[in-house]
């Protein structure tokens, strides 16, 4: 019964979108201008329904309803019950509805944003967004639905896949959602910008809001995923430059620039046509990120579906979002042509040339993620573009990005000259040489990246020292974020170029020498689990605690995963797995990350810095536009 | 500064910026590029020696053997199949039959030397590149 209910929520909420995006044009043919008073309402019922559809699924994963299609496939009643709430998300079906109700979600907030908007552009916003709620759903009902049953129902279900098993997993995706799909906003913003002709009093306000907390979202959720890949794959790396990894990366790197940018027009305006612009790419690689992870043209762990007709109608949803909205910019975006010249050699002339490279990079991403499926297609051989490519031309994009992140906090708003600037310039500079220096002993890469991230730090340094008789939260967010990049920086740099290991078959008893420790095998011995049982392999570290990698075999569906076994502290990870034991011994692989755990602390302190930016921004009083 | 002025700096900013990224491309393109074959595929060309490529098939049952850290076994499409060797832990999911990806070179010998070996991630999924090249061979079964 609570199926159906669901259906049916789901179903009503994409007539209420329909009814959203079409009552402002309805109220101007008919004359009727009271018709557009229903938009919020419209709005805000979608959200219900939507948040009902999802809690009907939910329900289903927990009560075990195996009538029901997708929990029949992804769910067993041996699971535990975090993971059965989780499964509802772990496939195609569900983890297109969890967008679908976000969507409707942001939609159903922004009718209560009010902060100075004109009501002309508010409901033109909401307008935009029933549009984008309406596709989503339609292509939730006709081609995914998660309600479809089964009859007669099994008695067991499936099972999810383990490898979805792990605390970090059952947030991720949520978490990533809620970024990827709060770009949104902006685009509703940017494309109601268009269709008035003007952006008036209040939009850079609210746009800088949602990307904003978009923003923070994606950059937590990309954390949670990489350390689930660190910790659950057991291959020792947390960032592989997959397609998916990507797709979530693509979104994150317009945001921040999105960020960026609009803040110079919140201020005192320019540079309007390339925030709209911003706005429209930015939510365009969030469509194409879907399109990538959900049509099942790519090889990964991500890729649900198998179903062309699914691929090719998000690929027309897609075309259909984007080529309008790049249209309608090409035929009216000089009108927002800012009236404010800026000058090129200042605060917002760094920002401006930051928000540049990144979305460069972005454009680099994307390539190396397309180019395979366009080289296949073009007849060119099955091609894969792996880290070595995105290495050699991001990292490169993204140092300039850092330094300028370093620098232009330290420039004045208006037209600055070298001259005044000199002093600051060899303040960072000094610290860059420093930490370069230090990077020196390890390898030229290590150079770069501590020499940057030691800049960084000084010019956070400076800047807050410079605006110390004026510190405001939204200041403190933005050093926060820096200092954030900076001390992730240096965890990529120290994971990566000052990292060994060693592996060795070994029997119990056995130890491998690594980095001045020795690693011991003392024992290997089975241990059952809730739904797995697990082959346990202690191994002794010197001066430190025994590390307990596992290798957990599951029952359904039949499959193993590897935990491995992480020892954090500041000055870095321990890190073993297990595999193949056998009766001449266990393979045991060791790896040594100095400093790697500053990537996660790093990541932390970018997104407080994004939520203490919020702070600075949440309106606290009402206001009627 | 004109508005006109202004226009201009930005279009060079961006210019210059999209070159710089072209520049990086290309020369990335060049020598990170890796191919996908079969065995088949792989042994018709005299020039594949010379790359990193990846190799996809069938893990060969009855052809897996240890010896220490190093795992040697044959990859097959039906048609040929290339001896494998690699030093590492398997993945999870490798098994005698089933579809394997490993990334590396072919060795002067005629064998293959594996830096990386991928697998399938569960039971429902076979890689679409191991897929294609049995496919290719009439080897394809489709599975359920």
């Amino acid at each position: 019964m609570t199926v159906e209910a669901g259906l049916f929520a789901l179903i009503l909420a994409a007539m209420l979108a329909l009814l959203q995006a079409l009552a402002l044009p309805a109220a101007h043919l008919l004359r009727r201008p009271g018709i557009a008073g229903a938009i919020p309402a419209a709005a805000a019922a979608q959200a219900l329904a939507m948040l009902a559809a999802m809690a009907a699924l939910i329900h289903a994963f927990v009560v075990s309803d195996f009538s029901v299609r997708v929990v029949y496939e992804n769910s067993h009643t041996a699971k535990p019950m975090l993971y059965k709430v989780a499964a509802a998300w772990g496939h195609h079906e569900g983890s297109l509805l969890l967008w679908a109700t976000l969507l409707s979600l942001f939609g159903g907030l922004t009718a209560f944003w009010r902060q100075g908007l004109p009501a002309a552009m508010r409901l033109r916003v909401l307008a935009v967004q029933g549009i984008l709620s309406f596709g989503v759903l339609a292509f939730v009902v006709i081609t995914s639905n998660p309600f479809d049953r089964l009859i007669p129902a099994p008695m067991e279900g499936r099972g999810l896949n383990p490898l979805l098993q792990d605390p970090g997993l059952a947030f991720h995706p949520p978490l990533l959602y809620v970024g990827s799909v709060g770009v949104s906003v902006a685009f509703a913003f940017a494309i109601a910008a268009l269709w008035r002709g003007e952006l008036g009093p209040g939009w850079a306000r609210a746009v800088r809001f949602w990307t904003l907390i978009a923003w923070i979202f994606l950059t937590v959720g990309i954390s949670l995923g990489s350390a689930w890949a660190y910790a659950e794959l057991g291959w020792g790396g947390w960032w592989f430059w997959d397609p998916v990894e990507n797709s979530a990366l693509m979104p994150w790197l317009t945001a921040t620039a999105l960020v960026h940018a609009v803040r110079g027009i919140e201020k005192k305006g320019g540079l309007e046509g390339w925030v709209v612009l911003l706005a429209i790419l930015g939510f365009g690689f969030s469509l194409l990120g879907m399109f990538l992870v959900r049509s099942g043209v790519l090889t990964s762990v991500h890729a649900f579906a198998a179903d062309p007709l699914r691929g090719v109608f998000i690929l027309g949803l897609f075309a259909a979002i984007e080529g309008g909205a790049l249209t309608l910019y090409a035929l009216r975006g000089h009108r927002l042509a800012g009236r404010v010249a800026f000058a090129p050699f200042s605060r917002d002339g760094a920002l401006l040339l930051n928000t540049v490279l990144l979305t460069v990079a972005c454009g680099v991403v994307l390539f190396g993620t397309v180019y395979p499926l366009l080289a296949e297609s073009l007849g060119l051989g099955r091609i894969s573009v792996g880290a070595p490519f995105f290495d050699a031309t991001v990292l490169p994009l993204m140092a300039p990005v850092v330094a300028l992140m370093a620098l232009g906090p330290l420039m004045t708003g208006g037209r600055d000259s070298l001259k005044r600037l000199a002093p600051s310039i060899g303040i960072v500079a000094a610290c860059g040489g420093v930490g370069a220096g230090l990077g020196l002993i390890w390898s030229g890469a290590a150079a770069a990246g501590f020499g940057l991230a030691a800049a960084a730090c000084g010019g956070v340094g400076l800047a807050l020292w410079n605006a110390r008789r004026r510190w405001t939260r939204r200041r403190t967010g933005m050093a926060f974020a820096h200092l954030g990049l900076a001390v992730a920086l240096v965890g990529i740099t120290g994971g990566s170029q000052m990292a060994a290991e060693a592996i060795a078959r070994l029997p119990v008893g056995g130890a491998v020498e690594l980095a001045g420790r020795s690693f011991g095998l003392v024992e290997v011995r089975e241990v059952p689990g809730p739904n797995y049982i697990a082959m346990r392999g202690t191994i002794s570290v010197t001066g430190a605690p025994d590390l307990t990698p596992e290798i957990r075999r599951y029952e359904t569906p039949p499959q193993t995963t590897t935990e491995a076994a992480i020892r954090s502290t500041l000055g870095g990870d321990t890190y073993a797995v297990i595999g193949d034991p056998s009766p001449d011994g266990t393979v045991v692989r060791v790896f040594v990350k100095p400093l790697l755990p500053w990537l996660w602390a790093g990541s932390a302190l970018m997104a407080m810095g994004g939520a203490l930016a919020l702070a600075s921004g949440i309106p606290l009083t009402r206001r009627r536009g | 500064m004109t508005r006109r002025r202004q226009r201009l700096i930005l279009l060079g900013v961006g210019m210059a910026a999209v070159a710089l990224a072209a520049v990086l491309v290309i020369s990335a393109l060049g020598d990170s590029l890796t191919f996908f074959y079969g065995p088949s595929d792989l042994l018709a060309r005299p020039d594949a020696a010379t790359h990193r490529v990846r190799l996809g098939g069938l893990v060969e049952p009855g052809t897996v053997s240890r010896e220490g850290t190093m795992v040697r076994f044959t990859v097959t499409d039906g048609k040929s199949s290339l001896p494998v060797r690699y030093a590492g832990v398997l993945p999870d999911l490798f098994r005698e039959g089933q579809g394997v990806v490993a990334e590396g070179r072919l060795t002067p010998e005629g064998g293959f030397v594996a830096e990386t070996v991928l697998a399938k991630h569960d039971e429902k999924y076979m890689p679409p590149d191991v897929a294609a090249v049995l496919k290719k061979n009439g080897e394809w079964r489709a599975q359920q």
